[in-house]
């Protein structure tokens, strides 16, 4: 059913008791087309964009635990696309541009809110090197402007732009397009929308092996639901992309998982506009619709998928918010949590082909995944209908490593994620 | 955090440490094809459970060694020191398993 003023009314005559399922709990079918491993945002995404823009419509998403109970729940929710190189910013616009028509394509509110974001520039290095990342973002068609310490003070008041802080502020960058969006939305939004085309979404179901034919080629998953026949496995498993790829032969990948945190306060009234960003000193907050201060922290230095991390990773941030934002210093926090991330070395994903025929892959998202979802999911469905990498995710193969093109990210902006 | 044992300080917090990654990966030979470099450099078991891994002892006695760490509970299982063989993780994961279900 299609949600419209005149169904919400109808509804609110019957107290809301008489909506139905929003996506359907199939059991399993013995074959499908495609299989998406993973359900959160980016797996129900690429499995939503096979059915409605493909037409490969026999598709099911495989899901361990409960679909969006992941990294797309456990994320900050900050949506953008100022990145540096050419590449990334192809990469993260095309997300951007599907982000702003995504409530009315999936008939689902997604709250995707552009709201700004402000990204602190601390100190001559840190203004001298934004400006070159304002300019590339310009010449690449991506809205970026410059604030003075005072412009960025008006545009989200309360910012402590004193020059008595241990790292002041010496201006911003701001993208107006940018913003934040309803997480759990996006992952129902795209699970009701590919449902409704015949996706089948299978929650508990815990792949445990991947079957290869004698060409090496995949025929097939066992899962804890049974074994499921495909030629087209999509994995996009995130921090457990090296476990899934493992069954496959693929033991060793550019890939390394870590705890990234983040937490919230007690809600408060409306105080925080825009999001506000800052790598120098390590702090990203934003303010819910419910009010809370969404902050994220840093990953731990180790290998983990233990989904908790180290304390002294959200004080060091909260040191930051409390230099930024000094009337905060008494707000209390709710809830801190983990999500185990993975990481690239060049900090920019992998998306495409493997090695194994039929086997494509969507990983290495790191800390910013969140505002690929659309994005990611629709360049991994259009590789897997075509079999080779859409023209957006050529540059992002897993072949980049041994042919020593990295996207290097993460050096070259310094940007955090 | 996490109580890092160093072989010869004994266990420290972590903010003492750095972690410096997979423990054991062997350098090729400079003549290797670049899949090869790329393999040493770059690819990683990341394994969810018992791995080997480096670790340095920035803030103490400065010196590298090798520790043995499950990551799912993040428990240390031993540290050894450079040079030392690499401990048989599957062997060791049985002998951890056999000792859990005592």
């Amino acid at each position: 059913m299609r949600f419209s003023f005149l169904s919400l009314l109808r509804n609110a005559f019957s107290a809301h008791r008489d909506w139905p399922e929003q996506w359907r709990s199939p059991e399993p079918k013995p074959a499908y087309d495609v299989v998406i491993v993973g359900g959160g945002g980016h797996g129900l995404a690429a499995a939503y964009f096979l059915a409605a823009e493909f037409g490969i419509r026999n598709v099911a998403v495989v899901e361990r635990g409960w679909i969006g109970g992941g990294n797309s729940g456990r994320n900050t929710t900050i949506v953008r696309s100022n990145y540096l190189l050419e590449d990334s910013e192809a990469l993260y616009d095309h997300s951007l541009k599907i982000w702003e028509n995504l409530s009315q394509t999936l008939n689902y509110n997604v709250m995707f809110s552009p709201r700004g974001i402000l990204m602190l520039a601390h100190g001559h290095h840190d203004v001298q090197s934004f400006t070159r990342h304002l300019h590339a973002n310009r010449l690449a068609g991506i809205d970026s402007e410059w604030l003075s310490p005072e412009e960025a003070r008006a545009f989200c008041p309360g910012l402590n732009i004193s020059k008595d802080i241990r790292y002041p502020i010496g201006g911003a960058t701001l993208q107006r397009r940018g913003g934040v969006a309803r997480h759990d939305a996006v992952v129902w939004g795209f699970a009701r929308a590919a449902s409704a085309l015949g996706v089948d979404i299978l929650q508990n179901c815990e792949v445990t092996g991947i079957r290869r034919g004698p060409d090496g080629a995949v025929t097939g998953l066992d899962t804890t639901r049974g074994a499921i026949a495909t030629r087209k496995i999509g994995v996009s498993a995130a921090g457990h992309t090296s476990v899934v790829l493992e069954m496959a032969g693929l033991g060793r990948l550019p890939l390394e998982s870590t705890p990234l945190q983040a937490l919230v306060s007690e809600p408060l009234k409306p105080l925080i506009s825009c999001v506000v960003m800052s790598n120098t000193i390590h702090a990203y907050i934003s303010q819910s619709d419910k009010g809370d201060l969404v902050i994220g922290a840093g990953t731990d230095q180790y290998v983990s998928y233990s989904q908790t991390g180290g304390l002294q990773i959200t004080a060091h941030t909260l040191d930051a918010i409390c230099e930024l934002f000094p009337h905060l210093r008494r707000v209390r926090m709710m809830r801190n949590w983990g999500g185990i991330v993975d990481n690239t070395v060049d900090r920019s994903p992998i998306l495409g082909p493997t090695p194994v025929p039929g086997l494509f892959v969507n990983c290495g998202w790191g800390t910013g995944g969140f505002k690929a979802t659309p994005g990611a999911g629709h360049l991994l469905a259009a590789t897997i209908a075509r079999g080779e990498a859409h023209p957006i995710a050529a540059p992002f193969g897993l072949d980049r490593f041994a042919r020593g093109r990295l996207i290097d990210e993460a050096a070259a902006a310094a940007v955090a994620h | 955090m996490l109580l890092v044992p160093c072989p010869w300080c004994g266990p420290r917090p972590e903010l003492e440490f750095v972690a410096a990654g997979e423990a054991h990966v062997a350098r090729p030979s400079p003549d290797a094809d670049p899949t090869a470099l790329a393999e040493a450099l770059y690819f990683r078991a990341n394994t969810k459970g018992l791995i080997a891994e480096r670790w340095r002892h920035l803030h103490g006695c400065g010196r590298f060694f090798n520790a043995v760490r499950h990551t799912v509970t993040d428990k240390f299982v031993m540290s050894y020191r450079p040079g030392d063989p690499a401990p048989d993780l599957a062997r060791l994961a049985e002998t951890l398993a056999a000792e859990a279900a005592l």
